[in-house]
């Protein structure tokens, strides 16, 4: 238990962003714990016939308007400033910690006493209750620093609490105290290492917080003048400032030097203790941004979504016979996807998660995208949209819509074609609707800024649409908050929306693997229906072989990253020429989990139905 | 909703009166001899027994509590000792400069940090870390640093704007806005910084969002979406932190008002404080106790006017 521990602590003072500030601190400290020794000069002689000298002269620093020794009192008052910052942190820290324990070990009454207690301490500015201690006290640095501790210990008792609080849930406490441990042990043992962190981070900031409102509080004259501090000498330059600013710069350098050094010390702790908050971490060099994780399809950096060197052979053994079926006569073709490559950002790497996907799609036709999770079929769907997650991008290959190249386009010629001439469905309807929106009111945006409708017009059209996809109260809907309505209903407005501007091409990522059953069934017949009547062309990427044999007219196969095999959904099922397309329809038909190589067994000829409901 | 303000207010009202009597009690069980502190070394016994007996000291606590409660559910907060004036025209006529200051910094830093904290979670890369570089000064000096500095580079010596005073609006309004300019920017320092970080962290959140990607595959421009409905999500708990801010900015105008001399509700509080005037330093505590829940209370009412979801309860 020692060792790791000696070694973690050796670690942590080895990272220069924390020995650095750490260091500054140290120095400072025994420069006013040796002032005496450093400095012959008497902080409180008054030389009064040099008065606010220059540096020299016997006076490195200079002097002060009294005549006294700027270094010699910059070395002494550290001394009081520290010891004053000190006491209200050791106070602060006493208190909040010993108070968070209590509260997250006992009874919900003592727990409510102390947030009250809290609450009451953190409502009005410190400041405030300073100056009326001050008023009913008197001028005291020991008394002033001890109300500063009172009202700084919150910062300790919300996270120790916290973290018990948090502790507790995780049940390891009832598990230890079934085991027989005492409370004292379980303290030690498993919850101050926990909050150990935390109360380091909290020790730095409320001590850098202590140097400023110490000096502050001597700034404003509320200190005692007799002793000398960083503050009260601040104090007394500033009425000469004008003149002399030199006097000002010195106390105010080391109030700084120390608050600065205490909130990088804070913030490389967090670093450290791997507690960096994204909205706190400030001085983290990397743009601290989470790779995205692609909901049922992770096919994100995070996930290696298959060999990035060489192609192993089993994959070349895949591409055996080459995506099949001609290209069309080039009139027919809405989408050419041509050796697609998808690459993200991990680190200083590019790591590619498609690898040159080849993707012809006809005008009107309903074409299947389909493989397993991770084989990059909503990446493919995403560049095709231009709207990589973080990090991402084309790395390779084109995609010809409609004869215009989109992966060299602007983004103000793909934010045109988005909506109006490419729609998209989302496949979890929970999480992609704006949440602090109304329905109608995001459904109506698009029409209104890309095709320009008035308000009135934009309703009216949203409420048809509401209607057409089957939801029974459309202006409850269209006033409704998302997360006022089901999934199912929240599945068929985002449907509405996509084909709100009447698109050409529909690309639905997943559109129903997050609905029940039956909904689902309901949300297929509905798409099957808007692309009849539309005449639209449908990019229909899903795990599900059923729905594949259900709705497509065409299939293309997808594994790893690499385009398997394509073509009409009645060939490709009838006879797969892949290995893969027919480990996938075996799986199906066996109603079991994919195996290992396996004798391929074609289906009897003809276009499969939809009794192969499974998934893969 | 209205029951719900109603409630808050209950609640807020039990909290001014459990800092009323904590200082009350407080700040005349120090145990100082009040009436001779008035009077000076130099008063008689007797002169100290009349004063002590004329500021009611003779009674017990409870009893003087209870006066001063009835006196100040009146309106009527008693009379400073060392000015005579009584404490609620001291109090107002202090007011509108502090509030000055104090709405003008919650404006400047709120307008600041969205501009800063939507770029720096957008853009990203350099502007980002320099950002951060920044913030991290200004989180770390104390504000009477940072106003000190102001004075020196602005005032003394590029001579932009006056050092130190404060003038009326009613008497010139480009001077006064000149005579507030500086110390609006000290006082904003440190609430943008900490709001840029919340407002760039929400953002960030809000970017990594599917909602987004969806909206933009609807044809909306990455930039309308961003300042439509990331922000919006943001507003919540940046008002949140600006709540917190506004507290603090309470607090910040005691130190800026002494640098820059500005004879506000701060220089009066010091001033009390140095000299003891306890009916002045009580009628301050709870008149910013009532403004801090008047506040919090505000923010509660714009966060469920932003966020459906929250749930006033």
């Amino acid at each position: 238990m020692t060792a790791p521990r000696a070694r973690r602590r050796t670690r942590l003072f080895r990272a220069p962003s924390v020995a650095v500030p750490a260091a500054v601190l140290l120095l400072v400290i025994l420069s006013a714990l040796l002032a005496s020794a450093l400095t012959s000069a008497d902080p409180n002689r008054a030389d009064v016939n040099n008065l606010l000298a220059g540096p020299g002269h016997g006076h490195l620093l200079g002097t002060d308007a009294a005549g006294r020794d700027i270094l010699s009192r910059l070395l002494h008052a550290g001394r009081a400033s520290l010891y004053g910052a000190a006491l209200a942190l050791i106070t602060a820290a006493v208190l909040g910690v010993v108070g968070g324990l209590w509260a997250g070990f006992h009874r919900r009454a003592v727990r409510l006493a102390l947030t009250w207690i809290v609450e009451l301490l953190m409502a009005l500015p410190g400041i405030v209750v300073l100056l009326a201690a001050r008023a009913a006290i008197g001028p005291s640095l020991i008394a002033a620093m001890l109300v500063l501790g009172v009202l700084a210990a919150p910062a300790f008792f919300r996270v120790v609490a916290a973290s018990v609080a948090a502790l507790r849930e995780e049940l390891f406490v009832d598990a230890a105290r079934v085991n027989g441990l005492s409370d004292r042990r379980i303290l030690w043992r498993h919850i101050l290492p926990l909050v150990r962190g935390p109360i380091l981070i909290q020790a730095a900031m409320v001590g850098a917080v202590a140097i400023s409102i110490q000096a502050g509080l001597d700034f404003l004259g509320l200190g005692d003048p007799t002793v000398p501090t960083w503050g009260t000498m601040l104090s007394d330059a500033f009425t000469t400032m004008g003149q002399h600013p030199l006097p000002v710069l010195w106390p105010s350098l080391m109030i700084a030097l120390v608050c600065l050094s205490l909130a990088l010390l804070a913030n490389a702790l967090r670093d450290e203790f791997g507690l960096g908050g994204r909205a706190g971490a400030l001085a983290s060099a990397e743009p601290s941004i989470v790779p995205e994780n692609d909901g049922a399809d992770p096919a994100s950096p995070a996930e290696p979504a298959g060999p990035a060197g060489p192609a192993d052979p089993a994959d070349l053994a895949d591409r055996a016979p080459a995506p099949v079926t001609g290209d069309p006569d080039p009139a027919d073709t809405l989408l050419t996807i041509r050796g697609l490559r998808v690459g993200y950002q991990a680190g200083a790497t590019v790591r590619d998660v498609v690898h040159g996907v080849d993707l012809t799609i006809r005008r009107g036709e309903i074409h299947g995208l389909v493989g397993e999770s991770g084989a990059g079929k909503t990446q493919t769907a995403f560049a095709l949209l231009g709207l990589l997650g973080h990090g991402g991008r084309v790395t390779g290959g084109t995609v010809e819509f409609d004869g215009t190249e989109l992966t060299e386009a602007a983004e103000h010629d793909l934010v045109k074609l988005r909506g109006v001439r490419i729609g998209y469905i989302p496949q979890e309807p929970g999480v992609n609707l704006s949440p602090t929106a109304t329905v109608g009111s995001q459904l109506c945006e698009p029409l209104r800024v890309r095709l320009g409708l008035s308000r009135a017009e934009a309703r009216d059209r949203v409420l048809a649409l509401l209607r057409r996809v089957g939801l029974t109260d459309p202006e409850r809907v269209f006033a409704s908050y998302p997360h006022q309505i089901s999934g199912g209903m929240a599945q068929r407005v985002l449907i509405a929306g996509a084909v709100s501007c009447d698109p050409e091409l529909l690309v639905a990522d997943e559109p129903t693997t997050a609905l029940d059953v039956t909904v689902q069934a309901e949300v297929l017949d509905l798409l099957r229906d808007l692309q009849a009547e539309r005449a639209m062309t449908v990019v229909l990427v899903t795990h599900n072989l059923g729905v594949v044999a259900d709705l497509c007219d065409r299939v293309s196969v997808m594994r790893h990253g690499r385009l398997v095999e394509t073509g009409p959904v009645a060939d490709v099922f009838g006879a797969p020429r892949a290995p893969y397309t027919r480990e996938l329809l075996a799986a199906v038909l066996d109603d079991a989990p994919v195996r290992g190589p396996l004798d391929p067994v074609a289906p009897a000829g003809g276009r499969p139905t939809t009794e192969i409901g499974g998934t893969v | 909703m209205t029951a719900y303000v109603a409630r808050r207010l209950l609640a807020g009202l039990v909290l001014v009166l459990a800092v009323s009597v904590v200082s009350f009690a407080l700040m005349y069980l120090s145990g100082a001899d009040i009436a001779r502190h008035i009077l000076g070394d130099n008063a008689s016994n007797e002169q100290v027994h009349a004063k002590a007996v004329e500021l009611g000291l003779d009674r017990p606590l409870p009893s003087r509590y209870g006066t001063w409660l009835n006196a100040a559910l009146h309106g009527d907060l008693g009379l400073s000792w060392t000015s005579g004036e009584t404490v609620t025209s001291a109090l107002q006529t202090r007011a509108q400069v502090t509030l000055s200051l104090v709405a003008g910094a919650t404006v400047v830093s709120a307008l600041l940090s969205v501009a800063l904290g939507v770029t720096a979670a957008v853009r990203g890369g350099w502007l980002d870390r320099a950002l951060q570089a920044v913030s991290l000064l200004g989180i770390a000096l104390p504000g009477f640093l940072i106003a000190l500095f102001l004075v020196s580079a602005f005032a003394l010596h590029l001579h932009w704007f006056p050092a130190t005073g404060y003038t009326q609006p009613s008497d010139s309004v480009g001077d006064w806005l000149r005579s507030i300019a500086l110390p609006i920017a000290a006082l904003s320092v440190g609430a943008t910084v900490n709001l840029t970080q919340q407002i760039r962290g929400a953002v960030l959140d809000g970017l990594g969002q599917e909602w987004v990607r969806t909206l933009r595959a609807r044809g909306l421009p990455f930039r309308r979406i961003v300042l439509r409905h990331v922000l919006r999500g943001a507003a919540g708990p940046a008002l949140s932190v600006l709540g917190l801010q506004f507290i603090g900015l309470i607090g910040g105008t005691v130190v800026i008002e002494q640098v820059y001399a500005i004879p506000g509700i701060g220089q009066l509080a010091v001033g009390a404080s140095v000299q003891g005037d306890i009916p002045l330093v009580m009628g301050l505590v709870v008149a910013t106790g009532i403004l801090v829940v008047l506040v919090n209370l505000a923010v509660d009412v714009a966060q469920y006017a932003l966020n459906p979801k929250v749930r006033l309860s």
